[in-house]
Formats: C-alpha cells, structure tokens, sequence
C-alpha cells in the first residue's frame, strides 16, 4: 500500500528544510506559503527521505475567498505520497510559481488550472488557455462565474 | 546554384484519419523529419468537472462514462472508489468483486482497440483492427449482459454495482475465458513477429525512464520504459490485494514495447477474471446507500485506479451538500501527452503516427 | 462457324469486318470494325475495373470478418454503379489557392495511360489493338506519366499533405522504375522481342517459372508503381489522409479512384502476359484464359493489400536501392549469360532450354533472397530477450538498472 505521509510530522520536516514555509497542517496534507512553495517542491523532490519524483495531479478548488491548489506527490522508489496545499488570496490575479522546471508533467496541468481557474503560474514557459480558445472571457470553473452572452460566438468572428 | 530548403508547418488534426478524435498537432516539418510538436486541444470540452458540481453523486456517475468512453468501467470505478473514501461507504464483497470483473474486460477491451488501431495507423488497412475488435464485441456483450448498455455503462455505484450479474452472464464468461488466450496468440503470432512491424515499431518513438517519471506520465506508457508502477499492485484498491498476477514491463519505451506491453497486460487481465470468478462470493452487490446522500462537509478525498490508460483519479470535495463542492479529473491521456514532443522530435511523419497511435490517448478523456 | 470461336474477338472482328465490306468501301468498314473492337476492348476494361471495386471491397470484407457491400443489386454488384452516380452528383471544388489548370487536368492524365497500356496487351489469341515492336518499352514510357499525374496534383492542390504525397510520389515511383525495367530488361532477353505477342509466342514455358527472381522483383515494383500497400506511402491515409487527391472532389475523385483500381486490371494484365504466357493454356478459349490467369493476380495484389501494413519512406527507397536494384541487376546478369550459353545457333531458346534456366534461375533465386534479406533483414533485432525481461521480479517503482 502507498504510505500517504502524515501532515504535522512532513510540515516538522519540511519546516526544517526550508524555514518559515509551512503555513499549516493537518493529518492528510501540508500547507505552504505560496512564495515559498518553488524551494519546498525542490526540496521534496531531491531529498533522500521524500524523493517525491512523480508529480501525480494538481487540483486548483476555489473556496471564492481565496484559490487552494493541490499538489499530489509520489515516491515510487520509496512507494509513499504526500500532499501539498497552497493558498492562493485574491480575485483578479491570484498568482502561484510554477514546479514546471521541476516536473515537466506540471506543465499541462498549469496551463489547465490558468484556463479554468484564472490562477497565474509565475515562471511557466508559456502560459496560454489550454482547453479553451484564445480570447474567451473569464475563467469557468470558478463558482462565481456565470455564463454571459459572449460578443462573439467564435475566435475569429462569425 | 546551392538549394535553400525551409521547414514547413502543418497542421495534423483536428479533422485528420489517425488524430483518434479531435485532437490537434501544430508540427515542424524538415522535409519529412519532425522538428517540433505541438498538441492542441480542447475541441472536445465539455466542461464535465464543473457539469458534476451541478449534480447529486449518483448522478456524475453518468459523466464519467463519457471520458474515456472506450473504458467506462474504469472510469466508474475510480470515481466510486473516490465518493466511498469520501463518504466512508464500505462497498460489499460482491460488489468489489463484480467491479473488478468489469474493469479487466474493460481493460481487455480498451488493449484491444489501442493494439488494432496502432495497427490501423501502421496502415494494415483495417484487418488487424477487424479482429481485434471481434474479441472487443463479445466483451461488450458481456457489459450488455451486466447493465444493458455496451459503452456507456454506468454500472458501478458508491457500495458496489447497481445490479448482480444476471445467471447468463457467468457461462458466457467461462466460455469468453477459455476462448481469449486463443485469440490472443493469434494475435501476437501475426503481428509480433512481422518483419515490417518490427521494421516501424522498434526503437521509434523511444521514451526514457526519467522523462517518463518527471512528466507524470503512467499506465502502459511508463511501463514500457522498464519502470514497476502499477497502482493495483502499488496502492491495491477493490480487491486487488487478494489477486495474483505481474506487471509486465517493457525495457525501451519504443513503440514496441508499449504495443508488447499491452499485449501482456491482456494476458493478465484474464489471470485476474479468472481468479476472481473462482473467489466471487455470495450475498448483496451493493451496500445499503441511498440515491442522494451527504458527505460530511469539508471532507476531501483522492481516489485512483490503474485505468486502461494510466491512472485515473478523481478528487471530490464536499460542502455537506448532495453535490461535489468539486470535482477534479486527473485524467491520464492528458497528463500522458506532457511528453509527446519527447517521444516525437527527430522522428518521421510516418513515425509521428504511429508513435501518437501507440500512446493511445483517448480524446473524451483529454479535453473532459 | 467453329463453336469455340463464339469466344474469340478475332472471329467477331471477321464477321464484322466481311459483314460491313458488302455494303461500304473497304477502308471504312476497316475503320469501323477496328474502331469497334477497340470501343469494346477499352470499355470492357473499364466494367473490369468497376467490377473489380465490387470484387475488392467484398472480398476485403471476407478477409476481415465483415460483410462487404451487399445491398444493392444481386451480392451487391451494383455497388460501384451507385457510387460513382453518387460522386457524379458531388460538388466539384477548386481550392482557392489551387494552380486551376493543372489542378484540373491532373486526373486525365492520371488516367489515360490506362487504356493506353491496354491497347498492347494481347487479350486474346490474335487480339490486340496493336501490337507495336515496343511493346515494353512503351508500356514502360506511358506508366511514367502516372508520375507526372501525382506530382501535377500535388503541386497544384496548394495542400501541404497532397504536397508530402507529390514529394514522397516522386522519390519512390522514380526509385522503382529501375528495377521494373531491368528486369522487363531479363524477359527481352529471354523472348529476343519487346513485342507483347512475340513474348507470349515464344514463351513455350511461363517465365514464372524460368525467371522467378524476375518475377518477386516484378511484383514489388509495380505494386510500388500502383501505389499499392505496402507501398502506399503517397496516399497513406493514416499519415497524408489521402495524399495527393486531398483537394479533389466529384469525378475528379473518381478518375483518381478509377485509375487506380484500373492500374491494377492492367498490371495483372501485364503480368500475366509476361510471366504467365498471356492467353496461351489449352482447352479454354483463350480471352478465358487470359481473364482467369488475371483474376488470379488481382486477387494476389488484393491479398497482400489486406494483410501488409505499410512501410515508411526512407525504408521503402532503402528497399527499391538496396534489395531490389542489386537483385534484378544479378537477375539480367545471370539471364544474359544463360542465353549467351545455351541458345541455338539462330539464337532462339528451345522449351528444353528454357525448363534448363528454370532450374538455374530457381536456385538463384531462392539463394539471392534469402541471402540478401538476410543481410538487409532486422535479424538483429531479437525479440525474445525483450519478452522474457517483461516479468523481471523488482521493487515497485525500480527503474531498468541498464538500458541498452
């Protein structure tokens, strides 16, 4: 069985490894600052102990005060996951840096979570709508958006 | 007069024969060589997450059909294992057992149409596929026995399966299992060995371990690059601790080994029915859960299978209320095609369609 | 009149000929009678083409567990008539960035070559609409233009897919043009004539068997020059959706559609009267013969359409230069030497002769592509270690500890 690490005692050792970074936690995940979420991910991912090499998903929900993005991480070799959390405040531009450098899986997922939830990767390499065309207005998966007649039915007129 | 060559862009997709769907790649060409790829997608969204913040947990069942609608069951799966483990649904013995049955004829059948149309893509003009898709049908028979419905099943709920398997289901099973292993070295006979097979497959499209790892890519596709990870054996759900059987795995990542790999995968999939028909045991297929529940609220909940394609996980937060707060899909064909300029780049255009067949993405499931 | 002759073109042209010479000037019932075999001839190959798409997709059907057309007419034998009404009744589409001359002159070209192929084929005892001294040669000249057609309709669609097809058309078509013609060069050879009649006249044994090397190489590279699986990398649907004929629509389609299938009349015809002695066995009316010997090749072309997937460019001219251009060019050797050696002092080949050079050849042959392929083949690709590795026992989540 995937040993899920238990939060207070991964937020002991993340806290450890990178000062000042653990926000809170509980018994399933870990929350991090969100400008100290790029060190906490180099160093989940290069420590011997965690070794949380395959980034398995990253889940944005929106709580409409603030964003939560989810990283759900695994440790083949080790067979243990762990997950991190991280606030994101605000509504127009809430904004995160992004782990594509570290893994490239992320790359898509962010540029997903940008499109639906409008929640902006520092740092990835190209930022653009991914399920959506370029141009569309607003971010659907927020759970205040609302459908409004679009000015136009399709990218290039018509 | 020295010749001045430029490369040249083309679109293949989204209305192309061997895109499988509508799926779309901006590629560089030199001549006939690829020098860039770029997917694009999203023709196909039909926004399914925020379609299930709009209904009660029964009734996202029917959504996931739709996403990888060549592996229904799976998919039902992974997304009832999520609602249980968020709900703290215990499912029944029976009921584990049925969906284990369904989700390795699934995962039987879903083989099936990646291996034949690998081959289509190979341009075997539509014979191999014909027969691939032979076994394919009596399959879904079966699933027509079990729920009435072929490929959009919904037959999977929170605590196990809407209905028992009916008394005609188990003789065409036992016969479907004595017949299958037949068909599948026929299979392997005529394609394995084949001289212009071996000729396009063998190191095309070759993928390391590494990248495979750094780009989450999973199922059959990390495998084939020689890693061990299958979530059945690695974090077993339903009951999957209680069965035996391997993990194939390839030693390249070319084409031929995810194809090999896929083949191997069948031949296990049939060990588990098997040993599941042999194990299934009496009583109700499906606990005691009503039609609208709630969840207690703030409750979060990742649940995951190893799906035909990889692995399928579907995150469910609750507000207390009879929808989910959220809904998330981590879909495997989508995260699979991270890596898609990396097995692509420096290849052929002839390769770039098998390559792109042999990692069998699943258009439903891409764009959700 | 001889009942046997009831099936023999030339007894239908007498009659025709003496009938109308009662009535009209000599050199104009010549000319209508010439003009109607001909009329006859060339249509009939068309009915053959479209019949042989009813033939080819039932019996693609049969050989993957489907059905094929059945509904309309008898077996579905009228399938083709309503498909080409249908594409008759299509739109015809120019793109807008399309070279309109070219673009709609293409198809013609694609097609003439086609009847022009079968004016030298001897059908029958005694029938051919010419039998010009050139024969091969001929036959050799018009398939070139199928070269021109592919390349004028991919150029000229303003299409990058048709224009991959045009370019990928070009390198293999001119690739396997060479074998093909040295080794049309070996049956020159053999028959000491490049006309069609005198190859079936002096071939007192089927060259099938006198020059099998010759034969395996034939085959390859006309099923290159028809762009036929496993060489249908110009029109690779899976690859170019449909290659050079992307863009064309309507009866342009059609002429493409119907070309092709014709080119593959016309070479069954063309093997059947080179290596398989045209309309010669006993007892059957000849035009029978010729039509039973041809429906076997059909179906021999059909065969490998449905079981061989298709190669990849540069494998396909790997093949053309490295397998078949050193095999016919051995093929042409051994034959110039056998004929040097064992003709008569008027320099003909006796049937006793011929059965001699079969065996040589037979077992040049089968030494030449085995050996050759075994230098050119994947031997060296062994998939058994692969297989047997799949059930290493490791760790979950191991990496391959060496990947080679």
């Amino acid at each position: 069985m995937t040993a899920w690490l238990d939060g207070v005692e991964l937020a002991r050792g993340i806290e450890e490894a990178v000062p000042g970074s653990v926000e809170s936690s509980n018994a399933t995940a870990v929350w991090v600052r969100p400008e100290r979420l790029h060190d906490v991910a180099a160093r989940l991912k290069q420590a011997e102990a965690w070794d949380f090499e395959y980034l398995n998903a990253i889940t944005a929900v929106d709580y409409v005060e603030y964003f939560e993005v989810i990283y759900h991480l695994t440790s083949m070799r080790i067979n243990q996951a762990c997950i991190i959390k991280v606030k994101c405040w605000g509504r127009d531009e809430p904004s995160l840096p992004s782990v594509v450098d570290l893994w490239q899986g992320a790359d898509l997922q962010e540029r997903e979570i940008y499109d639906l939830m409008g929640v902006v990767f520092t740092g990835h390499p190209s930022l653009r709508r991914l399920l959506l065309w370029e141009g569309y207005i607003g971010h659907p998966l927020r759970r205040d958006y609302l459908e409004e007649p679009l000015p136009y039915s399709w990218p290039h007129g018509g | 007069m020295a010749t001045r060559t430029e490369p040249i862009t083309v679109n293949i997709g989204p209305q192309h024969p061997s895109t499988h769907g509508v799926f779309r790649m901006r590629v560089t060409f030199d001549g006939e060589d690829i020098l860039n790829v770029e997917p694009v997608f999203g023709y196909l969204h039909r926004g399914s997450e925020k379609l299930a913040e709009e209904r009660n947990y029964t009734q996202v069942i029917t959504l996931t059909d739709r996403l990888d609608y060549v592996a229904s069951q799976t998919n039902n799966q992974a997304y009832c294992i999520a609602v249980e483990k968020l709900a703290g649904i215990q499912p029944t013995e029976r009921g584990m057992y049925l969906r284990v049955i369904a989700a390795e004829l699934q995962r039987i059948a879903s083989h099936l149409v990646a291996t034949g149309f690998l081959l289509q893509d190979l341009g075997a003009f539509a014979t191999p596929l014909m027969y691939c898709f032979r076994e394919r049908e009596r399959i879904l028979e079966m699933f027509e026995m079990l729920c009435g419905a072929r490929i959009t099943v919904s037959y999977m709920r929170p605590g196990g399966v809407f209905q028992d398997a009916p008394e005609d289901f188990w003789p065409a099973l036992t016969t479907f299992l004595e017949d299958m292993p037949g068909y599948l070295d026929e299979l392997d006979m005529l394609l394995t060995g084949n001289e212009i097979i071996v000729g396009r497959t063998f190191d095309v499209g070759v993928l390391k371990p590494e990248i495979a790892i750094n780009g989450s890519v999973s199922g059959p596709i990390l495998r084939s690059t020689g890693v061990r990870w299958d979530i059945r054996k690695a974090d077993p759900y339903d009951i999957y601790d209680r069965i035996e059987f391997d993990v194939p795995i390839g030693t390249r990542g070319d084409n031929w080994d995810r194809y090999k790999v896929r083949l191997e995968e069948m031949r296990q999939s049939l060990r588990i029915v098997e040993q599941c028909v042999a194990q299934i045991p009496e009583g109700p297929a499906r606990a005691e859960v009503p039609f609208v529940f709630r969840p207690p609220a703030g409750a979060e909940a990742y649940g995951r299978v190893e799906a035909p394609k990889g692995e399928l996980g579907f995150y469910l937060v609750s507000d207390g209320t009879i929808a989910p707060y959220r809904c998330k899909i981590r879909s495997p064909s989508m995260i699979n095609l991270s890596v898609l300029s990396d097995i692509l780049v420096g290849y052929k255009l002839a390769d770039l369609i098998v390559t792109f067949g042999s990692t069998d993405i699943n258009m439903g499931e891409v764009d959700r | 009149m001889d009942p046997r002759g009831f099936f023999e073109l030339n007894t239908w042209y007498r009659g025709l000929y003496l009938t109308l010479d009662n009535v009209l000037p000599s050199w104009m019932s010549y000319f209508i009678a010439g003009f109607a075999v001909m009329f006859a001839i060339v249509n009939a190959m068309m009915l053959l083409a479209t019949l042989y798409i009813w033939f080819e997709r039932r019996a693609l059907g049969r050989f993957q567990v489907r059905q094929g057309p059945n509904r309309w007419g008898p077996f579905g034998l009228l399938q083709p008539i309503a498909d080409a009404l249908k594409i008759l009744g299509k739109e015809d589409i120019v793109p807008h960035g399309a070279d309109r001359w070219v673009f709609n002159i293409a198809p013609i070209v694609m097609f003439f070559p086609v009847p022009m192929i079968v004016a030298v084929l001897p059908i029958a005892k005694n029938v051919a609409i010419t039998d010009i001294n050139v024969g091969l040669l001929f036959v050799v000249a018009i398939t070139g233009f199928s070269t021109l057609a592919i390349f004028m309709a991919g150029w000229a669609s303003g299409n990058r897919y048709a224009l991959f097809g045009a370019a990928r058309a070009v390198a293999m078509l001119i690739s396997y043009e060479i074998p093909l013609i040295i080794t049309l060069g070996s049956i020159a050879l053999l028959s000491g004539s490049l006309a069609m009649g005198t190859i079936v006249a002096t071939q007192n044994v089927p060259y099938l068997l006198v020059q099998p090397l010759a034969f395996v190489i034939f085959m390859m590279a006309i099923s290159a020059e028809m762009n036929r699986s496993p060489f249908d990398i110009v029109e690779a649907e899976s690859e170019l959706i449909a290659g050079y004929h992307t863009e064309y629509s309507g009866m342009k389609f059609g002429m493409f559609m119907l070309a092709e299938f014709a080119a593959v009349i016309v070479a069954s015809g063309l093997a059947t009267t080179i290596f398989l002695q045209g309309w010669r066995w006993p007892f059957l009316p000849s035009a029978i013969w010729f039509l039973l010997k041809m429906g076997m090749f059909v179906f021999l072309f059909l065969w490998i359409r449905a079981t061989i997937p298709r190669l990849r460019v540069d494998q396909i001219l790997a093949f053309a230069w490295k397998f078949l251009l050193p095999l016919s060019v051995v093929s042409l050797f051994a034959t110039a030497l056998e004929v040097f050696f064992l003709r008569e002092p008027d320099g003909s080949l006796t049937t006793n002769t011929l059965w001699i050079m079969s065996g040589i050849n037979f077992g040049l042959a089968i030494v030449a592509l085995v050996g050759w392929a075994n230098v050119l083949g994947h031997r060296r690709y062994n998939p058994a270690p692969r297989i047997a590795s799949m059930y290493r026992d490791g760790p979950l989540g191991s990496r391959p500890v060496e990947v080679q």
